[in-house]
Order: C-alpha cells, then structure tokens, then sequence
C-alpha cells in the first residue's frame, strides 16, 4: 500500500509538472535527461543497493543498447521496434555471459572487473568506427513512433520517457518485495547464510546483473532514438561513476532515493553550468562527503533528519512530568530512573 | 541400525589452504534422534557442520543424506534436499525484517503457500516475540530473539535434519536452558537434530546420543547418559 502511494506521488509529479510549468526547458528537455538518468539509476540500485553487487560498468549496457539500435536503425533501417528487441537480446545475452565469471568476484575485485567491462565496451564502440562511426558519433537515427503517433518533440519523449520510469520504478518495487528480491536482499548481507536458506547465490546475482543490463539497454535504446544521435562520451567511465553518484546520493536500497539522486544530479550541472569542467571533481566531492556523513544517502538520512528536527522542535512532548505524585511501583516505560537507582543501590 | 541412518558421514576430511581440519569424521544420526556433538573450541565442530552443509569443500570422505550422496552437491540444493543449517552466531539478516527473515527461511516451498502460513503462526506461538517485533529489522533483536528467529527461519524450511551450531553461544544462561527446552520440543515434535556445542553439559542433558569431537577427530562416541558420566569427559568439558 505504501509503496504504492509513492509511485502514485510519482506519476502525479510527472503529469503535473508539464501542466504547471508549460515549454519550461527545466521539465521537458532537462526532465527528459532526468527522467532516463532516473531508470539507469534504479535499475543500477537494484544490482548495487538491494543485491550489493557493485557495478562500475553500467553504462557500458546503456551504451550497448543505444549503439545497437542506433546502427541497426542508422545504418540499415531497420524499425526501431525489432531493432529494441535485438538490442536488448544481445545486451542481454552478452551480460549473462560476463555475469558468471564476474560475479564470483566481491567487493574491491568486483568493482575493478566491472570498470574493465565498461572501458571495453567504450573502446569497442571507438575504435569499430566503420559500424559505430568512431570517436565522431553516429547520427541520423529516427525517431521512435508509437502506433502512428510520432514521438517527435520534447513534449512527447516527456510523456514517453516518464511513462517509462513509472514503468521501471514499479517493476522495481514489486521485484524488491518478492521471494526473488527478499533473496537479493538475503545474499546483500551474506552470501553464506543465503546459500544455507536455499538461495542459489550464484543465479540470483547473474538474474538481477541480467535484468539490470535490460533495463539499462531499454534506456540506451530510447535515448538513442531521443537525441538521434550517439557519442562514446555518452557512454564513457564517467558516467558510470556518474550513476553510481546518483545511487549513492539517493540512498543505496532505496528506489525512489535512487530517482532522487538521478533528478538532484541531472539538475545540479545544469544550474552551476558555470562549473562545467569542474563537474566531476563536484560529483567526486559529493561522493566523498555522503560516505561520511550520510551514508544512508539522501533519502533515508533527510527523513531521519527531519524527524530528528521535528522531535527538537517540540521538545520532548512524551510525558508530561506530573505524573501520578505517589507512585510507588516504578513503571516499567520508564527504565532509566530504574537504572540509576541499582546505581545508587550498588555505589 | 547402520543402514536406515538418515545422515551418515564417513571419513569426511577438511582443510583450510594446508591446513588440515577435520581428519576422517564418520558419525550416523539417525531419524527422529537428537546427537549432540562436543567439543572443546578449535576441535573443528563449526568446520564439520560447514563441510556437511558444503559451504565449506571436503577434501575427502562422504556424506549420505537420506540414501543420497551429497558430498559434492551445490549448498542450495542440500538445503533443498532436507538439511537446514542454523549457523554459528544466528547470522540473521539484519536489515530485513523478521517476518523477511522468516519467509526467506520457507524460501525453498514456495509451492506451499497453505503450509507456509500454517507454520508461520506455528512459529510465532512457538515464540510470541517474534510474532510482536516482526515488523522490525532483525538486527534490532537481542542475541537470544536472534537465535529464536534463527531456529523459526530454518523450520520454515521444512527440515528432516537440523543442523544446529552453537546455540547457546554469546546468550545468558537462563535464555541458554530455554534455546535448549525449545531445541528438545522441536525433537520432541520429530525433527531430527545434529547439535553442535561447546557447552557439553547442556547439549548432553537434552541429546540421545553424543559424539566427543578434538582437534578433527571423534575420540569417543556413546549414550549422552554415558557420556555425561565419564570420567575422562567429565574432566575435560563438565569442569567436574
């Protein structure tokens, strides 16, 4: 129920902010960016917070996904439907294979290998330049249109692309609450103690690494077709850490303080646009300074802040001090005068 | 006798990197029985149960469950042929909830939704406080509710054997006689048990058979009646 009126507040957001702020360039071109950033993110958290697989290589399956059906619509001219389906099967296909080996691998050697996989992927994509044009980037990829209806403006890849993250924040939150995201979570804590309720940890891990790399490919895909034109800058090792940024930032475990993370770091450059070549440093920083003092992320540690403020504010409205004047049993709500008292006894 | 045994274990050695654990491990539990297996820390108790369970490889010897090699076998599907292990230290997940505890420990009947929420409140009457923290995250419990929860999560899993290692570890001693009171209900009920633990006495008082277990072989093996009155056992786990 309350997952559910989350996702509610959510769709309600993507409907009424186009209707409050018509042609505004923050919603509609800026809120698309979000909005794809938003469906990498959560798909990145349930890989990375729910089954803490961490990935450093997720925007080589973005990449992998939008490359696919860039050069299959670019270049051959295909339809972009069949070309999103083959693209999402070779994406697919290429992360089950890497998952195997790569998830045997914990923590510090699971992040090198999966930051190897994401410069691979890249370099791949600069250096085929006869099938993904190099270093200049493909371009001249059509637009996606949907029964007739031509996505062909900002207005409408706002609507398609929003649909889309209610779409992938639902599937989040239904996968998180299921047997199969209770074993993610299970095997987050450990592995072994999974292995003993049953879980196969091994199929598990490569299950979500498979759907996260789907997800992610699915974004590349409408990305692709959105800008209609692609880049290996858009795909680069950057942007990786830029989405484990987001995961972070919005909390790790937490879907919608993944979506937060993703708007907060889409908006943040466009508003210090001044500090463009300092943004990395920027999301270094930021990096840095939520491990230490928010390591909850975003989500999780506003509202326990705001529940901390809202405690301070009224201050300690418990009980009332005038209580029963003589009461001689000493209530069991009431532990610590109890405590002092032994105290007193034994001293 | 020796061929209905529901697990048997037979000359199963173990190593860390060179280092040899278990050297030649055979003991038989059969169905319906309580065997306690104790030992001094060190003698490789935990290292046994993980070996059965293979979380932790054999190097040598065999395990037979219910008239099927599983030497080799991957952990899930051991858990999945009957045996559930309730590890060293309870090993709840923390942030998961009790009831996600719970259901996590039914992972493996699925197919048995009736079952499964028959057993839950079988469980939660078993022990009423999980029933009243079961929203709260696991963590949050003390060492005892842990080792509680611990125990509702295997029987979920529907066990015809439950490996049980060191129950009574880190908890005071009055929570130790109620873990041990409920560990013999559960036999009592028909569960098969293979208790692990250093706390000789207690694990003796409740079990049927016992197996004395130093440094990576069993040295003797009796009655527990027998057990608790030797000499030589008395002397070296009883403090007597």
């Amino acid at each position: 129920m309350k997952r559910l009126s989350g996702l509610f507040l959510l769709a309600a957001a993507i409907v009424l902010l186009p209707i409050l702020f018509p042609d505004n360039y923050f919603v509609t071109v800026v809120g698309v960016t979000a909005g794809l950033n938003a469906i990498l993110a959560v798909s990145l958290n349930l890989l990375m917070g729910y089954a803490g697989q961490i990935s450093l290589g997720h925007a080589a399956f973005f990449g992998l996904g939008a490359y696919s059906s860039a050069i299959l619509t670019a270049r051959y001219d295909w339809n972009p439907w069949p070309a999103l389906l083959l693209g999402l099967a070779f994406t697919g296909v290429i992360a089950y294979v890497v998952a195997r080996p790569i998830l045997r691998l914990k923590g510090h050697y699971l992040a090198m290998a999966t930051l190897g996989l994401g410069i691979i992927v890249h370099i791949f994509i600069v250096q085929l330049g006869w099938l993904t044009g190099g270093p200049d980037g493909l371009g001249g990829i059509p637009t996606l249109s949907l029964f007739g209806w031509a996505v062909d403006s900002d207005q409408r890849w706002y609507i398609v692309i929003g649909t889309l993250l209610v779409v992938v924040v639902w599937l989040a939150l239904n996968i998180i609450d299921s047997r199969s995201g209770r074993a993610l979570r299970a095997l987050h804590g450990s592995e072994v103690a999974a292995e003993m309720m049953g879980i196969n940890t091994a199929a598990t891990k490569t299950g979500v690494f498979v759907l996260a790399a789907l997800i992610a490919a699915v974004a590349g895909s409408v990305f692709a077709h959105q800008q209609a034109f692609v880049s290996p800058d858009s795909f680069s090792f950057f942007f990786s850490i830029e989405l484990v940024t987001m995961v972070v930032l919005g909390g790790m475990a937490s879907t919608y303080g993944a979506v937060l993370g993703a708007l907060i770091l889409t908006f943040l450059p466009e508003l210090l646009v001044v500090f463009e070549d300092y943004e990395v440093m920027i999301f270094g920083g930021i990096l840095m300074g939520m491990m230490i003092f928010l390591p909850q992320g975003l989500f999780v540690g506003l509202g326990d802040l705001l529940r901390k403020l809202r405690r301070q504010a009224t201050p300690t409205p418990r009980k009332p001090a005038p209580q029963e004047p003589a009461s001689h049993k000493p209530t069991p709500q009431k532990p610590a005068p109890q405590k002092e008292e032994k105290r007193h006894g034994v001293a | 006798m020796p061929s209905e045994a529901l697990l048997q274990v037979e000359g199963l050695t173990s190593h860390y990197g060179p280092i040899q654990a278990l050297h030649g491990i055979s003991l038989e539990v059969h169905p319906g029985e309580l065997v306690a297996m104790v030992g001094a820390n060190g003698a490789g108790k935990t290292t046994l149960l993980h070996t059965i369970s293979n979380v932790h490889k054999a190097s040598g010897g065999r395990v037979v469950f219910d008239g099927r090699e599983i030497t080799r076998s991957a952990p899930h599907k051991i858990v999945r042929s009957g045996i559930c292990h309730i590890p060293e230290g309870r090993q709840v997940f923390a942030p998961l909830s009790v009831e996600d505890n719970l259901l996590l420990g039914g992972f493996t009947q699925r197919q048995d939704k009736a079952w499964m929420a028959e057993e839950m409140a079988r469980i939660y009457a078993l022990f009423p406080i999980l029933q009243e923290k079961r929203r709260q995250a696991a963590g949050t419990l003390s060492g005892g509710q842990q080792q509680m929860l611990a125990m509702g999560r295997a029987l979920l899993g529907r066990p015809k054997l439950l490996l049980l290692d060191e129950p009574s570890m880190g908890l005071a001693p009055l929570l130790v006689a109620e873990i041990f009171r409920v560990v013999r209900e559960l036999n009592e009920q028909g569960v098969t048990i293979l208790l692990v633990e250093q706390n000789a006495k207690a694990a003796l008082g409740i079990a049927d058979r016992g197996y004395v277990l130093e440094t990576g072989r069993v040295v003797l093996t009796a009655d527990a009646d027998t057990l608790l009155a030797d000499e030589a056992v008395q002397k070296a786990y009883l403090g007597h």
